[in-house]
C-alpha cells in the first residue's frame, strides 16, 4: 500500500546526479518529527543489540507467574513490567522478542529489496517482453490481499522464520519492483545514462552504478515504511498463531499467548502492544522526516 | 456532423475500449490466481486425502477416495473440473462443518459486509474532511495535528489497537461487550469495537492521501487565480479545489476494500465476530481445504474486482490515464 505514498516521476525525483546518499543524511536533523522517529528506531536497535546485558531474566526462564509490574522475585530481581502466566518476565521477553522481530523483519525486508530492486531495474532498463512478464507477474501478486496471501502460504508450508522471510519476499518484492521500474523509466533517458552508454559501459554497470544511486533517496523512504509494514506483518502472524515458533518470544506471539487473561492481567498484553506500536511509529516518523527533507531540493 | 460531435463519439469509443481491456485483464488475473491457488493447495492429491480422511485413515481408504474423486486424472483436467465448480458456486463440502461450503460461507460473508459497510460509512467522510482541513493550509497548526494523528493511527497495527481499545472501552469503562459473537441476534453495540479498530487504522491512510492531493491542488494556478481575484476562501475550497482534489484519492478509497479483507481477519479473530475473515483464518488453521479454497477465491474476486472498479472509475474522472 506504500505505492501511493511515493510518486515516481514527479517532483520528488532529484534531477541532479548524486552518488550515494550520505551527503543528504544530516538534513534529517532539521525535521523534528523525523528526528524523534530516528531516536525511537535507534532505541529499539540498541535494545536489541544489548539484549543479553539489559534483560534481567532469561527470555524463557520461568520464575513466578502472574506478577504485576514492580513485584520482586524471590531472588531479589524486579519484574519491572510484571510476569506472564508461565512466570516469565515480560520486560525480558519484550527485549528478546524485539531482537527476534527486528532481526526477521530486517532480513525479510532486505531480501524483498534484493529481489524487487533487481527485477525493477531489469524490467525498466530493458523494457520489451521481460518488462511485460515482470510487470504482469507483479500485478497478479499485488492483486491478492496481503494477509490472505500470508495466511494461505504460512498455513500450507508451516510457520518458521525461513518461511516467513520467503512469504514476505514473495508478497512485497512486486511492490518494490513497481516503484523501482517507475524510477528507472524516468531516469534512463537522462544525460549521464546516455554518456555511460556511449562510453560502452555494461548494462549491469549502468543499472547498479548510474541509475540505482540516484534512486536511493526515494528508496530509503520506502524502505523505512516497508520495514514497519513487515514488522506489523510478523506481529500479525504471531498474533494469529502463525508466526515465529514459541517458546522464544516475539511481540505478536506474546499477545496471542496472554490475551485470554487480558481481563485480570492486562499488563501481559499491553506492554508488547506498546513495544510494536512504538517501533512502527518510529519508522513511519523517520520516513516522513526523510521524505520532507528530500522534497526540500 | 460537426467536430464537436465527432470528438464526443471518439471519446466514447476510447472509454469502451478502455473498460473492455480492464475487464479482460481482470478475468485473466483471476484465472492466473486460481491456477496458483489450485497448484498450491491441490497439486499433491495425497496431502488432500490425508486432510479429508484424517491422519488415521488406512492407505486402502485413501486410494479408494482418490479414485472415487477423480484425483488420478491429469492435473489440468482436475483443475478445469475444479474451476467449473468454483464458477457455478459449487465449492464442495466443508470438512469441519460437515456441510456444503456455500451454506457456511455466504452468511459469514454477509456479516463481514455489514461490518465493512459500517466502517466505510464512518471512515470515508471523516478522513476526507480531515484531509481537506489539513491540506487547505499546508504546514499550519491544524495540518500538523491531523498529520501527526494520522501517522500515529496507521502505525498501531490492528491487533495492538484492538488490545489497547479493548483495555480502555471494555475493561476500564465497560461500555461495550467483550466479544462480538452476535449469538443472541444482531446487536449494534457489539459492532462498535471491531468497527472502531478498522476505522482508526484506515483513517490515517486515507486522510494522508486526501491531504497530499488537496495540498497539490491548492498550489495550482487556478486556485491561486481564484484567491487573487478576491473570491471568498470558502468558495475557492468548495467550488475549485475540492472537486479536483477528490480525483486522486478516489482510487485509494476504493482500494480500501482490498485492505479491509486483511483487516477483518485480525479484528474478527480478536472480537470473535463470525465473519468471513475469521472463517478464512479458521479454515487455514484447521486445514479445511475446500473452505480455504473458496475463501481464497472470494477474496481474490473482491480484490481484483475493486481494483478494476478503481481503475475504470479513475479513468472516467481523469481522461489522461486512459491512453497510457
Amino acid at each position: 500500500m506504500t505505492e501511493f505514498l511515493l510518486n515516481p516521476g514527479s517532483s520528488e525525483l532529484q534531477t541532479r546526479r548524486v552518488r550515494g546518499w550520505r551527503s543528504r543524511l544530516p538534513r534529517i536533523l532539521f525535521s523534528p518529527v523525523g528526528l524523534i522517529g530516528g531516536f525511537i528506531c535507534l532505541f529499539w536497535i540498541a535494545v536489541s543489540l544489548a539484549a543479553p546485558l539489559l534483560s534481567p531474566f532469561g527470555p524463557t526462564e520461568q520464575v513466578a507467574p502472574f506478577q504485576t509490574p514492580g513485584m520482586i522475585a524471590p531472588d531479589g530481581r524486579v519484574f519491572w513490567l510484571g510476569s506472564d502466566h508461565l512466570g516469565r518476565d515480560i520486560m525480558s521477553r519484550i527485549i528478546w522478542g524485539g531482537r527476534r522481530v527486528l532481526f526477521f523483519s530486517t532480513i525479510a525486508t532486505g531480501s524483498a529489496y534484493a529481489v524487487g530492486v533487481s527485477l525493477g531495474l531489469v524490467a525498466g532498463y530493458f523494457r520489451g517482453w521481460i518488462d511485460d512478464l515482470v510487470s504482469s507477474f507483479a500485478n497478479v501478486v499485488l492483486s491478492f490481499p496481503v494477509l490472505v496471501l500470508y495466511v494461505v502460504i504460512i498455513s500450507t508450508f508451516g510457520a518458521s522464520g525461513l518461511n516467513i522471510v520467503v512469504a514476505v519476499t514473495f508478497a512485497s518484492a512486486p511492490g518494490i519492483t513497481r516503484i523501482v521500474r517507475g524510477i528507472v523509466l524516468d531516469l534512463r533517458s537522462r544525460d549521464y545514462v546516455a554518456s555511460a552508454q556511449t562510453r560502452g559501459e555494461s548494462a549491469a554497470y549502468i543499472m547498479f552504478r548510474e541509475i540505482l544511486p540516484n534512486a536511493t533517496s526515494l528508496l530509503i523512504v520506502d524502505a523505512c515504511l516497508r520495514l514497519g509494514y513487515t514488522t506489523i506483518t510478523i506481529g500479525v502472524l504471531g498474533f494469529l498463531g502463525l508466526g515465529l515458533p514459541p517458546p522464544q518470544p516475539d511481540w505478536g506471539g506474546m499477545i496471542n499467548e496472554t490475551r485470554a487473561m487480558a481481563t485480570f492481567a492486562p499488563h501481559m498484553t499491553l506492554f508488547p502492544c506498546i513495544a510494536i506500536s512504538s517501533f512502527v511509529l518510529g519508522l513511519n516518523l523517520l520516513a516522513d522526516g526523510l521524505r520532507e527533507s528530500t522534497l526540500k531540493d | 456532423m460537426d467536430q464537436q460531435a465527432m470528438r464526443c463519439r471518439m471519446r466514447g469509443v476510447g472509454m469502451t475500449r478502455f473498460i473492455l481491456r480492464r475487464l479482460m485483464l481482470m478475468v485473466l488475473t483471476m484465472l492466473v490466481v486460481s491456477i496458483l491457488t489450485y497448484l498450491l493447495l491441490e497439486i499433491n492429491g495425497y496431502s488432500v486425502v490425508v486432510k479429508v480422511l484424517g491422519p488415521y485413515s488406512t492407505d486402502e481408504q485413501r486410494v479408494l477416495w482418490l479414485e472415487a474423486n477423480g484425483y488420478n486424472r491429469p492435473v489440468w483436467e482436475r483443475y478445469l473440473t475444479w474451476l467449473g465448480g468454483m464458477v457455478t458456486g459449487d465449492f464442495g463440502q466443508s470438512l469441519k462443518y460437515r456441510a456444503p461450503v456455500s451454506d457456511v460461507l455466504w452468511p459469514r460473508l454477509a456479516n463481514t459486509g455489514i461490518l465493512a459497510a459500517t466502517v466505510f460509512a464512518v471512515m470515508i467522510p471523516l478522513s476526507i474532511v480531515a484531509g481537506v482541513l489539513a491540506g487547505m493550509k499546508e504546514g499550519g497548526a491544524l495540518d500538523r495535528v491531523i498529520s501527526l494523528f494520522s501517522i500515529v493511527t496507521t502505525s498501531v497495527p490492528e491487533f495492538a489497537s484492538s488490545v489497547l481499545l479493548a483495555f480502555v472501552f471494555i475493561l476500564l469503562l465497560g461500555w461495550f461487550p467483550a466479544t462480538s459473537t452476535m449469538s443472541n441476534g444482531f446487536d449494534p453495540l457489539q459492532l462498535v469495537m471491531p468497527a472502531m479498530v478498522l476505522i482508526l487504522f484506515g483513517f490515517g491512510y486515507v486522510a494522508r492521501m486526501m491531504r497530499a492531493s488537496m495540498a497539490e491542488v491548492m498550489q495550482s494556478n487556478y486556485v491561486r487565480t481564484a484567491i487573487l481575484k478576491g473570491m471568498p476562501f470558502r468558495r475557492v475550497i468548495l467550488l475549485h479545489a475540492l472537486r479536483n482534489a477528490l480525483i486522486a484519492p478516489f482510487a485509494v478509497i476504493v482500494l480500501q476494500i482490498n485492505w479491509l479483507l486483511s483487516g477483518v481477519i485480525v479484528v474478527e479473530f480478536f472480537f470473535a465476530y463470525r465473519g468471513f475473515g475469521a472463517l478464512l483464518l479458521e479454515s487455514s488453521l484447521t486445514q479445511d481445504i475446500f473452505m480455504l479454497q473458496a475463501c481464497a477465491m472470494i477474496s481474490v474476486i473482491v480484490a481484483v474486482g475493486t481494483q478494476t472498479i478503481a481503475d475504470v472509475g479513475y479513468g472516467m474522472l481523469n481522461p489522461r490515464v486512459r491512453f497510457t
